[in-house]
């Protein structure tokens, strides 16, 4: 437990940095996936690196494809049965070959990886971080490479509709002022880092009915000083952490860390969410329960 | 004559020292009002003034203050100490030795039982205390003087075997974990409260303490070891004063701010070009300029690119960086 409240830094967070759109990085880096060239036969044998392409493929049915995935896979379960091929700083290629995959996922910036594959004659999926179209275009795509199409127009539509509904059920209501922090050190008000103006996780802020109190810089996130925090005076902190919940006094503990911020009217109001869940944060078929998770503690009216 | 001069000069830099951690908390990235800051009678909750002041600004200036301060006096004590110009306070290992520290707790802190060392601070310090314990025992012999060309050896390797333990802890950590290590590596000064300040602060003044007994017998070392030597004074002891003292200001600079590179070295070499060479002076007036100087840089760091913030290491190294190059190429 202390493991998970120590991980305070979400997946989301990692993300940014594997689309190098983080501290310095400019819009024009996150774009979304390139597109692959057509193929004519549906791959059989697929290596994921990527731990959130690897939830769209089960989401389409390709899951009984897939032969390798990276070293932080870990939804759904069925991964954690299969062979672990390293990830984007250690992607073990020999292992990757020994698998004889059809179709390999990798970071779009992994080129030399691309490369080495390309030429090994295998098809390669460069995935690239982007906001909520370029999470359902990725999901399109690889629903095509795999020989699943009807099944990845059914999960393109059911995000959409679930994405749609909250919208529904939010509107009308006041938008609060929301800060989404989705890093912070254990027990202070340290290394904190927020959710920006560009991404999923802001246009997810967007649909559940908050206004991003980052959402004028145009990033995919920022790391805040305790002054701008104050400045920003956000009406609802919403914390993202990727693993469980910690025991009920450590939970106690890591929300009063806000509290130094006394004038912040969230801390003021008691609106400082903490929520767990590696779903909150994947950028996967998954995100429109997240949009909910969202929704439900920043208008607890709209969900009685 | 060195005393009135030394007098001075302690209340020309005091009153910069005093000047910037005075006026640095006033200004930042959004305007406050001193008077509303310090208004009793607008209950704190209420007051936004008060809280920038208090809780965002008053910390940092006040660690940028303690920070630059010890690390500035720090530099000269091992320039001294090592008689090279080059040597920083981060030249025997200490600061590589806290980066460890830290990379293990960030990484792997929460899965193990280590208890109050899973918090970056105290693992930071003790990784630096344990830095200069190695380096220390390859370096001295029992009733001899320290071999400095064995003690920058030592140094130098042992920062570049932590290193590569670094790298290897960071290969091990996933992403998140080694961007945190990468952030803490670049120095932040945004404390957030006044409890860290404290912490630190016993190590600091003890530090400073045996600062204040050194400049005599550095200037007498610098000279050359035997030379001191028949001048009366016990070398052995005030090189292991001198490596005590800057190595326990080091780690605690680092362990409450990351490791800010720059300040050691560009302070120290900076004030002897205006002060002169004497230790008596230079320790003093370096570690007051210090203070104003990590002041001056945390000031940039907060407001150049507002409401993003430039880690304060990035401005140090920028300012000083072009500066000792300036300095290397004035001097050849």
């Amino acid at each position: 437990m202390a493991a998970r409240q120590a991980k305070l830094i979400s997946g989301a967070f990692v993300l940014l940095l594997l689309c190098g759109a983080n501290l310095l990085g400019s819009p024009e880096q996150s774009r979304g996936p390139r597109k692959p060239a057509p193929q004519a036969t549906a791959a059989s044998r697929i290596v994921s690196l990527v731990p959130n392409v690897t939830e769209m493929l089960f989401a389409v049915g390709a899951g009984p494809q897939v032969v390798g995935v990276s070293s932080y896979d870990d939804f759904p379960p069925e991964t954690k049965a299969l062979p672990r091929v390293g990830a984007l700083l250690d992607p073990d290629t020999e292992r990757i070959l020994s698998l004889r995959p059809d179709l390999v996922v990798v970071y779009g910036s992994q080129t030399e990886l691309e490369g080495q594959f390309t030429r090994a004659g295998i098809r390669v999926y460069p995935y690239r971080h982007g906001g909520i179209d370029s999470i359902l275009q990725a999901i399109g795509d690889l629903a095509r490479l795999t020989g699943h199409p009807a099944d990845g127009d059914r999960v393109i539509r059911e995000v959409r509709s679930q994405l749609d509904a909250i919208t529904m059920r939010v509107r009308g209501q006041r938008r609060p002022r929301t800060m989404m922090v989705i890093g912070r050190d254990a027990g202070a008000l340290r290394g904190v880092y927020v959710s920006a103006g560009i991404g999923f996780l802001h246009e997810l802020l967007d649909i559940a009915g908050g206004e991003d109190v980052f959402g004028d810089i145009k990033r995919e996130g920022v790391q805040p000083s305790n002054e701008t925090m104050i400045v920003r005076a956000p009406e609802a902190i919403l914390e993202l952490h990727s693993g469980d919940p910690p025991p009920a006094d450590v939970l106690q503990k890591e929300r009063m860390v806000w509290n130094l911020l006394a004038s912040v009217p969230a801390v003021r109001t008691g609106r400082v969410h903490l929520l767990y869940g590696g779903y909150l944060v994947a950028a996967g078929p998954r995100i429109g329960r997240a949009a909910e998770a969202f929704a439900r503690v920043l208008h607890p009216s709209s969900f009685k | 004559m060195v005393r009135a001069r030394l007098a001075s000069i302690l209340i020309g830099y005091g009153a910069l020292a005093l000047g910037a951690c005075l006026l640095a908390p006033l200004a930042g990235s959004t305007h406050i009002s001193l008077a509303r800051a310090l208004d009793r009678s607008i209950p704190f909750p209420d007051n936004v003034d008060a809280q920038i002041f208090f809780v965002a600004r008053m910390p940092r200036v006040l660690t940028a203050a303690i920070v630059g301060s010890t690390l500035a006096a720090a530099g000269v004590v091992m320039q001294a100490l090592l008689g090279n110009p080059l040597a920083t306070p981060f030249t025997l290992g200490v600061s590589t030795g806290a980066a460890l520290g830290a990379v293990l707790a960030i990484t792997f802190g929460s899965r193990l039982p280590i208890g109050a060392l899973a918090s970056v601070p105290l693992a930071s310090l003790a990784g630096a205390v344990v830095a200069s314990a190695i380096v220390y025992v390859l370096a001295t012999r029992p009733g001899r003087p320290i071999s400095t060309m064995v003690l920058l050896l030592a140094g130098v390797t042992l920062n570049a075997f932590f290193s590569a333990l670094i790298l290897f802890v960071q290969y091990a950590a996933d992403f998140t974990q080694a961007y945190r290590t990468i952030r803490w590596l670049m120095g932040d000064l945004d404390v957030g409260s006044f409890a860290p300040i404290v912490a630190a602060l016993p190590l600091v003044l003890v530090a400073l303490g045996i600062f204040a007994c050194l400049p005599r017998s550095l200037n007498l070392l610098s000279v050359g070891a035997d030379s001191a030597a028949t001048r009366g004074v016990d070398v052995g002891l005030t090189q292991r004063l001198a490596f005590f003292s800057a190595s326990l200001a080091t780690a605690a600079a680092v362990s409450l701010a990351g490791p800010i590179g720059f300040v050691g070295i560009v302070v120290p070499h900076l004030i002897r070009l205006m002060v002169g060479v004497d230790h008596r002076i230079v320790l003093p007036a370096s570690a007051l300029f210090g203070a104003a100087f990590l002041i001056g840089c945390d000031l940039i760091a907060r407001t150049a690119l507002a409401p993003v913030e430039v880690p304060v290491g990035v401005v140090t190294a920028m300012l000083g960086g072009p500066f000792f190059l300036w300095l290397l190429v004035r001097r050849s």
